[in-house]
């Protein structure tokens, strides 16, 4: 099943002339309205008529998360006001957040990334899909939603949380098809046979899961809950929000709508693009965005790609899934958190840094996350109740920082490791990678 | 007068107490009282020891974070009643205590309660009015 065959089958060749087409003139947009990409353009001398082939990209720079912040919130739109539609924001993250603007053809073109993605899923106009990713300013919520309006499936926006009316309404409603992240998959699967609730018996044919890091086993243990497929989805807010990358029944890599991202995968060290194969940092562009047009942005997630025709006859190329950072960013409950918004978080409770470790499990199902803090004389205080309190408000400058609760522990002076050079600051015991 | 108690930052861990335990012995300093506050994860170690600055100097060169306070030592009866009796002339001048604890010594009939204020110049204001007897830091050290 496809949803745009033509584009999603055309043959590599006419991919990417189209490609080719669609990035000069986004390139030349670029240049010509934001004045971001007129400077640094103009700066290392690089013209949009310099864009002869798909291989003259690499002559652009990259832009990344850090220049997107810079330009908060509105520095890299390319229209005015009136023709934006709809905002979001990427969630917790340091500083400024970054803002994403959409024209209504924006959203269009997004909620045809998700609808591909979701007839991949075998999801179409006879379902009913329940989106437990959160409605608000993530991308999560609203890119399935208007996925789902495109191809017609009836769409339950319950958002995350109160599982047990989750469960309840996949039973009452007959929910076919669920969206997830995989840690709440299985929360809600756990829940469900704890009330009595075969997960197996609710008819649910297709699950799109995504915004963690996740595993084959994972995946498995999900499938095996629900008795049903398990597809990965990909994206990210800076380049539109999920739909980026979506799993066909091959379950065999995550298809890129290339006539609408052009992906490359990048030596991180060095910025040269690498080949097919090869695992690198994944660098997305872009092709078809009024709104916000993103020319190279560095994912700083690491896969790698394959352009081989798959097995469901889509000529689109493949990411496998997501394996790891090329920076320290780590994603708790679906939450992006670096190490700095911790770092920042201690300074605000003591004059001097301290010593952190940042502990990442997964006791059940749920994440949770631990910061060890050596204690200090400037958080020391001769009293249980004084370094509660300490411990408290350590607690609550963490949250404010990054959105999610963290247990904090005081630890004595010099009990955590030291590293010569680079500080590891993260234990994931999760074993995701 | 008032006595130097070392507080120190421990965790509740297996063995995390006799740690800065060993440092003052094999420094060759002797404790005279101790309590300890505890919470499920840390401790705060209260020790009056019989130098309290050298004390602390060799706990922190051992890393242990160390801060001094200053307690205050009395005398009472150690008879049923003695300490209620102290502790009503507390509640009578509006002291409020952060904590206390109490030893005895060689002196018979007697014992040391240490009481340790955030307003340590009433405390001792009070306790002198009542006519309690606040027992000199260096006889405390010197026990």
């Amino acid at each position: 099943m496809f949803w745009n065959e033509k584009i999603e089958t055309l043959s590599r060749q006419d991919l990417e002339e189209l490609q080719l087409k669609k990035l000069q003139s986004i390139v030349k947009k670029a240049f010509n309205k934001i004045p971001y990409y007129n400077k640094k353009y103009s700066e290392i001398g690089v013209y949009p008529e310099d864009i002869e082939t798909l291989k003259d990209i690499e002559k652009l720079p990259f832009i990344t998360k850090d220049d997107l912040r810079e330009s908060y919130p509105f520095g890299l739109f390319a229209v005015d006001m009136k023709e934006i539609k709809e905002l979001h924001s990427s969630s917790g993250t340091t500083g400024k957040p970054v803002v994403s603007g959409y024209t209504e053809k924006d959203l269009d073109t997004w909620a045809e990334t998700i609808a591909r993605g979701l007839t991949m899923m075998g999801i179409g106009e006879n379902d009913i899909l329940q989106n437990t990713h959160g409605y608000g300013m993530f991308t999560g919520g609203f890119g399935v939603h208007y996925g789902s309006h495109k191809v017609g499936a009836a769409i339950i926006p319950i958002s995350t949380g109160q599982t047990r009316r989750q469960i309840e309404i996949m039973k009452d409603f007959g929910t076919t098809g669920l969206i997830f992240t995989p840690s709440y998959g299985i929360h809600l699967g756990e829940v469900a046979i704890e009330d009595g609730i075969d997960p197996k018996e609710l008819g649910i044919k297709a699950i799109g899961f995504g915004a963690e890091m996740w595993t084959e086993e994972i995946r498995q243990k999900v499938e095996e809950i629900f008795d049903a497929k398990a597809y990965n989805i990909y994206g990210l807010t800076e380049l539109m929000g999920p739909g980026v990358g979506v799993e066909c029944e091959a379950q065999n890599g995550l298809h890129i709508p290339e006539d609408i991202y052009y992906p490359e995968i990048i030596d991180s060290n060095t910025g040269k693009v690498l080949g097919e194969n090869t695992t690198g940092e994944l660098v997305l562009t872009n092709l078809e965005r009024e709104g916000m047009p993103i020319i190279r942005f560095r994912t700083k997630d690491l896969t790698k790609i394959t352009y081989e025709k798959c097995s469901c006859g889509r000529t689109h190329g493949r990411i496998s899934r997501i394996t790891g950072r090329s920076d320290d960013m780590i994603k708790v409950k679906g939450v992006a958190i670096f190490p700095s918004q911790i770092e920042k978080a201690l300074l605000k409770a003591g004059d001097v840094e301290p010593h952190y470790m940042i502990i990442v499990t997964r006791p059940g199902t749920l994440d949770e996350i631990e910061i060890k803090v050596e204690a200090s004389q400037d958080i020391f205080f001769d009293g249980v109740k004084e370094m509660m309190s300490v411990q408290n408000k350590i607690g609550k400058y963490i949250e404010n920082e990054t959105g999610i609760r963290a247990k904090v522990t005081l630890v004595e002076p010099k009990s955590l490791p030291r590293f010569e050079g680079k500080a590891k600051r993260v234990i994931d015991k999760r074993n995701l990678h | 007068m008032k006595v130097k108690q070392l507080s120190i930052f421990i965790q509740n861990e297996i063995g995390s107490l006799s740690k800065p335990l060993e440092v003052l012995s094999n420094n060759n300093i002797n404790i005279r009282a101790m309590s300890m506050a505890d919470t499920s994860e840390f401790c705060i170690l209260r020790l009056v020891v019989d130098n309290p600055v050298k004390g602390k100097e060799i706990l922190e060169k051992n890393n242990f974070l160390v801060k001094t306070i200053e307690t205050i030592a009395i005398e009472m009866n150690d008879t049923p009643g003695g300490l209620t009796e102290i502790l009503k002339i507390l509640k009578e001048n509006n002291i409020n205590l952060e904590y206390l604890y109490a030893f005895t010594h060689e002196k018979q009939g007697k014992a040391i309660l240490l009481l340790h204020s955030d307003n340590i110049n009433d405390l001792i204001d009070a306790l002198n009015k009542n006519n309690v007897v606040i027992v000199n830091s260096q006889e405390i050290y010197d026990l």
